[in-house]
């Protein structure tokens, strides 16, 4: 057996499965796609999320205060071991609401996330007032703000590069440019063929984002995904305005700010479309006015990896166990129970009961 | 440092380089003038504090950003000089009046 865990994918998701399994002392390769693979690990936001997330879902709801939860600890330690700075902060976050029936529908989904946690997901609404004490520069516009002292951000591609250092001293061999033509057998004894070339590992774990569907059905495993774009743009570094993310705009630990986003059914295309990207950015001058005279440096276009419900999956194949699929959308919100709560499960040691609520079951009934 | 190496045929325009008047060639860029002016640094990092000069000369490195006429970010090789234009080093993080 040349490994004990095969992992398909080298983004946020495989590259935190890994970096978990590794540090249980188990022996790992990722096999990782190309320069030309869509890439959501570096083309995303970087909040570490939790209001509003499964508000229809209370596992998902569940889940992600968390994983949130693991993050301060997770943090220090990946930033420690490869000396990174991951610019993660977790002062809260916020949601801009521009008019009452916005706020009212906000204070409704928040309120089903505390119902979903036992009044452990706490948050506050605030009025124009408040906020605008907060946040100075805010327009009239912006007539409230749903906030949760639980949100936090990250330099989303510092945690991608930390991640990659980690499993780099873990000795887990990393292996580019990959394309896997075929996956056979079962637990304790798996073949992969990639670019021609095989090899055996006793468990395999597909984190290969959109490339999940085509890889699940070779080891019996159907996971639907569904392909959503979204379009984000970047600013030149100003002074420090804003200490909250939002959905929308968030300035970044080097005084960048970024502001997104859009959800888009366009297929396999991570391009940019001037007329959306002008829509973005009139929602972010209309929240901030002083933003239309700060310049844009870069815009670009990120595949989002959604199941049809928008929950992540976790599921071990039932035809040939030892085979996993790791699928989800919220790689850097989830990285720190990746490489916790869920590496555990594929080696064995843990059994959260939270996971048996994110099988492909549920999606195909 | 840096001196041109034939007269230039478009003349000369007056700018002021962090306040001193300096006489440059009409239809270089504000980057090669702040050589030419021989600044040490046209800019300081807004992460570090580090002194950068040009880099690239074409646009991609981002690491010739001056405060150009008021403006803060601009990249100093972008722009061509003009006549009592005015060019300062940009400090850190740029600050816009109502921010
Ligand atoms: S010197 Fe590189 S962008 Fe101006």
């Amino acid at each position: 057996m040349d490994q004990d865990c095969i992992v398909i994918g080298g983004g946020l998701v495989g590259s935190a499965v890994a970096y978990g399994l590794s540090g249980q002392n188990q022996k790992v390769a990722i096999l990782d796609g190309g320069d030309r693979s869509f890439r959501a690990s570096r083309g995303n936001f970087g909040l570490v999320w939790v209001q509003g997330k499964g508000w229809d879902y209370p596992p998902y709801a569940q889940w992600c205060l968390k994983a949130a939860n693991l993050w301060p600890e997770f943090s220090r330690q990946l930033g420690e071991e490869t000396g990174t700075d991951l610019c993660y902060r977790r002062n809260g976050g916020m949601h801009f609401c521009v008019n009452e029936a916005e706020l009212e529908e906000r204070r409704k989904i928040l309120e089903q996330n505390a119902l979903h946690t036992d009044g452990e997901f706490q948050y506050e609404m605030l009025d124009h007032a408040a906020l605008a004490e907060k946040v100075p520069q805010i327009s009239n516009a912006v007539v409230g703000a749903s906030y949760s002292h639980l949100d936090g951000h990250v330099d989303p591609l510092s945690l991608l590069h930390a991640l990659h250092q980690g499993i780099n001293r873990q000795d887990v061999t990393y292996v580019p440019s990959q394309n896997v033509s075929e996956i056979s057998g079962k637990d304790g004894e798996f073949r992969v063929v990639s670019n021609g070339k095989t090899r055996s590992a006793g468990k395999v774990v597909l984190c290969a984002g959109l490339g999940n569907q085509r890889l699940g059905e070779m080891v019996g495993m159907n996971i639907p995904v569904v392909v959503d774009r979204g379009q984000l743009m970047i600013t030149e570094r100003i002074k420090p305005f804003l200490d909250w993310p939002t959905l929308h705009v968030r300035q970044t630990g080097e005084g960048t700010v970024q502001i997104g986003d859009s959800h888009e059914k366009v297929g396999l295309d991570d391009g940019t479309d001037p007329a959306i990207l002008q829509k973005i950015v009139q929602r972010a001058v209309l929240m901030f006015p002083f933003l239309a005279r700060v310049r844009l440096v870069r815009a670009w276009g990120a595949l989002r990896i959604m199941t049809p419900d928008g929950n992540p999956i976790y599921q071990q194949s039932e035809t040939c166990p030892g085979a996993y699929a790791v699928t989800c959308h919220s790689g850097v919100t989830l990285a720190a129970i990746h490489a916790g709560t869920v590496a555990e499960w594929i080696s064995g040691k843990n059994d959260d009961p939270l996971l048996s609520r994110f099988g492909t079951d549920r999606l195909h009934v | 440092m840096f001196k041109t190496i034939e007269e230039p045929a478009e003349g000369a325009v007056e700018i002021l380089v962090e306040g001193v008047a300096h006489r440059v060639p009409a239809n270089i860029s504000v980057a090669a003038a702040a050589l030419l002016c021989g600044l040490g640094s046209v800019r300081e990092t807004p992460v570090s504090g580090a002194g950068r000069l040009p880099y690239c000369m074409m646009g991609v490195c981002f690491d010739c950003l001056m405060k150009i006429n008021g403006q803060p970010n601009q990249r100093a090789c972008q722009v061509t000089v003009a006549a009592d234009m005015t060019v300062e080093r940009q400090l850190g993080a740029a600050e816009y009046e109502d921010l």
